[in-house]
C-alpha cells in the first residue's frame, strides 16, 4: 500500500504523457505518428506471431554472452590489478584511454574483425561492459579499509583464505555496482548494434519498422520494450544489493 | 614473573611537511607473562603508534620489542589487536568471523566458537551478521573472535571509547570475568583513567609528544575493584596530575 502511494505520483506523470501524446496526435491528425492505442496493437501484433519474442531472446542472448565474458574477464582482472600494485600502474593507463571511447565507435572494426553476425553484438557489448567493471572492482580492493586487512594479517590466515574471506567479499560491493552499470551499457550497446546489421533484436525491429512501410508503432512499441527490460535488468541487479553478505555496504 | 613484552629504546617519528615529527622517543618498559598493564596518556601521544610497533604492525625507526625473548617482526596470532574502531568483518556471520583465525584442518573448531560465542554471551547470534548486532555485541564478537584462536597477549587500543559509558563499565566487567578464566597478557591504551583503574595490575603514564614513560603506578587492589574507594580515588588523582589536570577532590 505504501509502495503504491509512492510510485502514484510517476504513474500519473507517465498517464499524463500518454494522454498528451494521445490528444496531439489526435488533433494533428498525423498520417504517420501512431496513437497509443496503434502501438499497443502493435505490440499485440508482434507478440502475437511471435517475432517479438524472437526479437526480445536474440537481444537477451547478445548481452549475456557479451556481459557474461566481461564478467568473467574484469572481476579476475580487477581484483589482480586492485591486489597488486605494479598490475595496476602497468594496466590502468591503458584502460583509462580505451574507456572513454564509446562502444558505437567500434563499430567498423567489430564488423571488420567479426562480420555481421552475432560475433560483433556480443563482442561491442563485452567492450562497453567490461570496462565499467574493471574499475569499479580495481577500486573496490583499494578503499578495502586497513583494519580489516590488518585483522586478517593479525591472523595470520593463508593467501587463499585471506582472498575468500576477506578480499573478495570486501570488494563485492563494489563488484555489484561495476556490474549494474556494466549491464545498463551492455543493454545500450546492444540495441545500438543490432541497428547496424543483422536480421533479430529489438535493435533490428526498430530499424526494420521503419525501412519496410514506415511502422512507427512499431517503431515506438520497440523502444518502449527496450525501456522496461532494461529496466527489468536493473532491478535484478537491486537484488543482489539486497544480500546479506553486501548489505553491510549498502545499509548506512 | 617472567617477562612476556620486552620494550627497548623504541623511537619513531613521521615525515610532515613541517619536517620531521618524532612521535616516540627512547621509550623502554617490560611486561610481565600475565601482567595486564595501561598505557594513558594525553590525546595524540602516540599511544597508538606505539600500540601497532608493539604488535608488530609497524617497524621502529630506533630500538626494538622482543616477546617471548624473540624479536617482533610482525603481527601474529599470539598476539591479537582490539582496537576502538572494531575490526570484525561485516560480511562475514559472527560463527564465520570467530572461525576465521582457526585453522581449517582444525578438528574442534566448530566447538571451539561456539563454546567462545557463549563465553562472551553471543550464544543464539551464530548466523547473524555484524550489522545486525549492537555496538557491545559487536564488541563481545571481537573480543571472543581474539579470545578463540588462544592468544597469548591481548592488545587493546581504546577498546571500550566507542561505546556509551554505561555499556564501557559493562564490558569492563566482562573482560575481567574472561581473563578471571583465561590468564592472558594484556596491553590496554586507554584515555580513561578509572577504566585503567579498574582493569590494570599497572599503569604507565606516558608524556605529550615524544612520548617517553613520565610515571609508573602499581595498582594493589584486589578485584573486583571499586573505582569509587577512596584509595582508588586518591591513585587517580595522582595519575590525573602526571597527565596535567588537577583536580579538588
Amino acid at each position: 500500500m505504501k509502495k503504491l502511494k509512492q510510485s502514484l505520483p510517476s504513474i500519473v506523470v507517465m498517464a499524463v504523457l500518454i494522454a498528451v501524446w494521445w490528444i496531439v496526435v489526435v488533433a494533428t491528425d498525423s498520417a504517420i505518428f501512431p496513437t497509443p492505442k496503434a502501438v499497443v496493437l502493435g505490440t499485440l501484433e508482434l507478440a502475437n506471431d511471435g517475432t517479438l519474442w524472437e526479437h526480445i531472446g536474440a537481444s537477451l542472448m547478445r548481452v549475456g554472452l557479451g556481459f557474461g565474458l566481461a564478467v568473467l574477464f574484469a572481476i579476475p582482472l580487477g581484483l589482480w590489478m586492485g591486489w597488486v600494485h605494479g598490475a595496476f600502474v602497468t594496466l590502468n593507463p591503458l584502460f583509462q584511454i580505451l574507456r572513454p571511447i564509446s562502444p558505437i565507435a567500434w563499430i567498423p572494426i567489430a564488423i571488420l574483425w567479426f562480420g555481421v553476425g552475432n560475433a560483433s553484438p556480443i563482442y561491442l557489448i563485452f567492450i562497453a561492459s567490461v570496462f565499467p567493471m574493471i574499475v569499479q572492482t580495481t577500486a573496490g580492493v583499494h578503499t578495502i579499509e586497513k583494519r580489516f586487512l590488518r585483522a586478517a594479517d593479525n591472523f595470520g590466515v593463508s593467501r587463499k583464505k585471506l582472498f575468500l574471506q576477506v578480499v573478495f567479499p570486501a570488494t563485492l560491493p563494489q563488484i555489484i555496482v561495476g556490474m549494474r552499470v556494466g549491464l545498463g551499457v551492455a543493454w545500450l550497446v546492444v540495441v545500438a548494434a543490432e541497428m547496424i546489421a543483422l536480421h533479430s533484436g529489438l535493435g533490428y525491429l526498430i530499424i526494420d519498422s521503419r525501412n519496410a512501410g514506415n511502422r512507427y508503432d512499431l517503431v515506438i512499441a520497440g523502444m518502449i520494450i527496450i525501456g522496461l527490460i532494461g529496466l527489468a535488468l536493473d532491478g535484478i541487479m537491486r537484488m543482489l544489493e539486497g544480500m546479506k553478505i553486501v548489505r553491510w555496504r549498502y545499509a548506512h | 614473573m617472567l617477562t612476556k613484552i620486552s620494550v627497548r629504546g623504541i623511537g619513531k617519528g613521521f615525515a610532515t611537511d613541517k619536517g620531521r615529527l618524532d612521535v616516540i622517543q627512547d621509550l623502554n618498559f617490560d611486561v610481565g607473562d600475565g601482567e595486564f598493564v595501561a598505557i594513558v596518556g594525553p590525546s595524540g601521544c602516540g599511544k597508538t603508534t606505539l600500540m601497532n610497533i608493539i604488535a608488530g604492525f609497524l617497524a621502529p625507526d630506533t630500538g626494538g620489542v622482543h616477546v617471548n625473548g624473540v624479536v617482533r617482526n610482525g603481527p601474529n596470532r599470539k598476539g591479537v589487536m582490539i582496537t576502538q574502531q572494531g575490526s570484525v568483518f561485516p560480511w562475514l556471520t559472527v560463527r564465520q568471523n570467530l572461525l576465521f583465525g582457526l585453522p581449517d584442518d582444525m578438528p574442534n573448531r566448530e566447538a571451539l566458537a561456539a563454546e567462545y560465542a557463549d563465553l562472551v554471551g553471543l550464544k543464539g547470534f551464530d548466523n547473524n551478521f555484524p550489522h545486525e548486532l549492537s555496538g557491545g555485541m559487536l564488541k563481545r564478537a571481537e573480543i571472543a573472535r581474539a579470545l578463540v584462536v588462544k592468544p597469548e597477549i591481548l592488545y587493546m587500543d581504546e577498546p571500550f571509547s566507542a561505546l556509551d559509558a554505561l555499556m564501557s563499565l559493562r564490558m569492563q566487567n566482562e573482560l575481567l570475568r574472561i581473563l578471571a578464566k583465561e590468564k592472558h597478557t594484556v596491553m590496554l591504551i586507554t584515555h580513561d583513567v578509572e577504566e585503567a583503574i579498574h582493569l590494570a595490575d599497572r599503569i604507565l603514564v606516558l608524556s605529550p609528544r615524544p612520548a617517553r614513560i613520565k610515571a609508573e603506578f602499581k595498582v594493589p587492589f584486589a578485584h573486583p575493584r571499586k573505582v569509587s574507594s577512596p584509595d582508588a580515588q586518591a591513585l587517580r588523582v595522582a595519575i590525573l596530575k602526571e597527565l596535567g589536570v588537577t583536580e579538588s577532590v
